[in-house]
């Protein structure tokens, strides 16, 4: 009877929990379908495209969640119905991901996109079951050697977006060093990455490189968790780096463990992906991102006009693929907006470049020549030279970044990833 | 004294353990407890969704069986959970809690991965596959038998030691993936041998999963015919209802724990064989996604009949096919589908407790 009593218990709490959910749920639900019957108007030769989106993860995943958001911005602006997008969430890089393309080419799509790069190359088989279909994968290095009509890649000079971050990082450490809070030398940047990717490797060069020429004392310690989501590992590492002396964190995995960490730390902030001002409003500073919603947009026109698509594209701060949230005034230093603005002007007018060989060494020297392995294959041939001009030419022999060096200044603590 | 007595207040109803029950009973209060399971997930979704809730089935059903590709997914989906439910079977049958499958799995994965990645240039395709077969099941087969060999030798706790497997298995492959990764560092294997298809399993009659659902057809068999028919299946029957009857027959309990947990990793090893070189082309700590621990389910609740486990896996393959379904089409978060999955899954293993017992309801008191 007791035994009874208490199932029964459960089963009702668990009942009001799902009910409680439920009603949740339901209210963002509706504040989506609001925004679009208010778009509609505008709609005129847009019935022909139908959209399929597989995300790796879902909304809880920053990653994930910027990807959700340009698909929906861009649904808004073309004035798309809700059965003209369709968003699979949760889709593993698996042979998942390629059930998941056939299915939305299935049930009519005719634009399939995908959000992570291992999702690459059942992507590719799906583009040769159905030529019909434009499959454009986000982050991916196949296309332009594999130069398939209906397959194609994008990714964004995040690396500006990231130089731009760390410039607002430098500006906060300046503070805290003119403040007597640290000395020059303790100005140490702490850095979580998922791999040591060439993605990884260039985002959080391009971010210590803005952080050095603001305040040129900074260094920077990186630790991996092998792992693009791994909400505990970020969380413990950043908690590591911040013990470890760190003053300043940023990261490229995709949950908010960092950010987390650094909000109950009380230890300043650079996010990655979208603002995390809301879980963190006392440490966030800014945040780069790529906003999806340019190329989103020109792949759909593209297809309603009929017309080709570049194999790779690769967006930028002038077609506003790169973004910068609103940096947070409660957490950033003085000026933090200014030296920002100034240093998109310079990058868009090509004054500074941000792998400028004159700005940093490997192993002590400056670089005037390098080998980039920028022609994906399985034993990582180097191909191509990117050195030109007195800068390394990231994101323009293939969208995805191909910047692996490892520059004076940066210590990666476990490369075992 | 005799005043008391009578006053102890007879309960609304308790609960006893029946002797036995009819068959066609017990599949009636099954039915019972699938239509409740519908009814109250129905409600739930209708909540949710303010859908009607038939139109909710028939998205669910449109989902698992709405074309035939998705009829495909779903017979291959099935037939990689029946393979894993099959394989802790006999294990189970003998009380050997076997919770490492997944690691089992991801082992023979591995290896087969491994064998591709590496022969994959050198050797014809026939001797290829000869020895991912044979490194597939062995690795399987060595990740069940270790934790086997220590209970049989030194009495360890058999679940604990399988769980911890698991996580050994995660992490080699995870080693194994960065080390095999292209492009550099990215963490991904990418598709193995994408142009050359060197150690795929071969396509017969332009179906891919045709292959992969004959064989796991073909392994229940087998070890259908093992468990009943063999004296190794009476063996595995003996231990598992006592230890001390099998050592009072003179059955070597040591012998049969070690030799059965070969055949439960043996077969495991093969799934990820058939996971890896059949369908995946490629690894990842995804490729058993969580399979081995849902197998465990699916192999209770067929009571470890390995015929009856083709519809519980069924079953369950179906429920998770049309939950995400359901979030696509209303376009919900992928927990929902969870919800639904949950409810019902708690009606049909909750169905069995009142197989096992009866309800009695007090009698009406004549006055």
């Amino acid at each position: 009877m007791k035994k009874f009593l208490s199932r029964l218990t459960t089963f009702l709490l668990v009942a009001t929990l799902v009910l409680g959910c439920m009603t949740g749920c339901n209210s963002s639900e509706k504040d989506t379908s609001k925004g679009d019957t208010a778009n509609t108007s505008n709609s005129s030769n847009t019935k022909n495209v139908k959209i399929g989106l597989i995300c790796l993860h879902d909304e809880n995943s920053t990653y994930d969640l910027n990807f959700i958001n340009s698909i929906e911005t861009v649904k808004k602006n073309l004035g798309l119905s809700d059965d003209q997008v369709i968003i699979k969430k949760n889709i593993p890089e698996s042979n998942e991901c390629r059930e998941a393309a056939y299915d939305l080419a299935d049930r009519g799509c005719n634009i399939i996109l995908a959000d992570s790069f291992g999702h690459e190359p059942y992507i590719l088989e799906a583009a040769a079951k159905y030529p019909n279909v434009q499959f454009c994968h986000s982050t991916g290095t196949l296309a332009h050697t594999e130069k398939k009509s209906n397959f194609h890649d994008a990714f964004a000079s995040i690396y500006e977006g990231r130089y731009l971050a760390g410039i607002a990082a430098g500006m906060k450490l300046n503070e805290m060093i003119n403040n007597g809070k640290i000395t020059a030398d303790q100005a140490v940047i702490g850095y979580i990455g998922a791999y040591t990717y060439a993605e990884v490797i260039s985002g959080y060069t391009s971010f210590f490189l803005g952080a050095r020429s603001v305040c040129p004392s900074a260094t920077m310690k990186v630790q991996f968790t092998g792992s693009w989501y791994d909400e505990t590992a970020e969380k413990e590492a950043a908690n590591k780096l911040i013990s470890d002396g760190c003053v300043l964190i940023s990261q490229h995995a995709d949950s908010m463990g960092a950010p987390t960490a650094c909000e109950n730390a009380g230890v300043p902030n650079i996010s990655y992906n979208g603002s995390t001002q809301d879980a963190c409003p006392n440490t966030f500073i800014v945040s780069s991102r790529i906003d999806w919603a340019p190329y989103y947009e020109y792949v759909i026109k593209s297809v309603m006009e009929g017309k080709e698509m570049a194999y790779d594209y690769v967006g930028s701060l002038a077609d506003g693929s790169v973004k910068l949230t609103a940096v947070n005034t409660n957490a950033a230093a003085a000026g933090t907006q200014e030296a920002i603005d100034k240093a998109i002007e310079d990058l868009k007018a090509g004054k500074i470049h941000v792998f400028d060989t004159n700005n940093f060494t490997v192993g002590g020297s400056k670089l005037d020549s390098y080998l980039a392995d920028v022609d994906t294959d399985d034993n990582y041939t180097p191909d191509t030279e990117v050195i030109k001009d007195g800068y390394f030419h990231e994101s323009e022999y293939r969208s995805a970044p191909y910047f692996d060096l490892r520059i004076d200044g940066i210590t990666t603590l476990n490369e075992m990833y | 004294m005799a005043d008391t007595e009578h006053k102890v207040k007879e309960p609304l109803f308790h609960i006893a353990k029946r002797s036995s029950i009819v068959w066609w009973k017990a599949w009636l209060i099954r039915l019972g407890a699938i239509l409740l399971a519908l009814i109250v997930s129905g409600l739930v979704s209708f909540l949710l969704t303010k859908e009607n809730p038939l139109r909710i089935y028939a998205v669910m059903i449109d989902g698992a069986f709405g074309t035939k590709r998705r009829l495909w997914s779903l017979g291959q989906n099935i037939a990689m959970l029946l393979c894993v439910s099959v394989a802790v079977a006999p294990a189970f049958k003998m009380k050997f809690w076997n919770i490492g499958a997944e690691g089992q799995v991801l082992a023979g994965g591995l290896a087969s991965a491994a064998c591709m990645i590496l022969l994959g240039d050198s050797l014809p395709n026939p001797v290829l596959l000869l020895i991912m077969i044979v490194a597939s099941i062995g690795a399987g087969a060595l990740w069940g038998v270790i934790p086997a060999i220590f209970k049989a030798r030194w009495n360890t706790n058999e679940t604990l030691f399988t769980l911890m497997m698991n996580y050994i298995a995660i992490q080699l492959v995870s080693f194994f993936v960065y080390k095999f990764s292209v492009p550099k560092g990215s963490g991904q294997v990418g598709i193995i041998n994408r142009t050359s298809h060197a150690g795929w399993l071969p396509v017969y009659f332009d179906m891919e999963y045709l292959l992969n659902i004959v064989v796991v057809l073909m392994i229940t068999f087998v070890v259908y015919v093992y468990l009943n028919q063999t004296k190794h299946g009476y063996e595995i029957s003996v231990v598992g209802e006592s230890e001390n009857t099998a050592r009072y027959v003179g059955i070597s309990v040591k012998k049969v724990i070690i030799r059965t947990m070969l055949v439960s990793g043996a077969i495991c090893g093969m799934a990820g064989l058939l996971l890896v070189a059949g369908t995946d082309h490629t690894i990842s700590r995804d490729t058993a996604s969580g399979r081995g621990f849902t197998a465990i389910m699916v192999a209770w609740m067929a009571k470890f009949n390995p015929f009856f486990m083709i519809l519980t896996s069924f079953l369950i393959v179906f429920l998770e096919k049309g939950a995400t379904e359901i979030s696509t089409e209303f376009g919900l978060n992928e927990s929902f589908s969870e919800i639904i999955t949950g409810i019902i899954l708690f009606f049909i293993i909750g169905c069995e407790f009142f197989i096992q017992y009866s309800v009695k309801f007090r009698k009406k008191e004549v006055a």
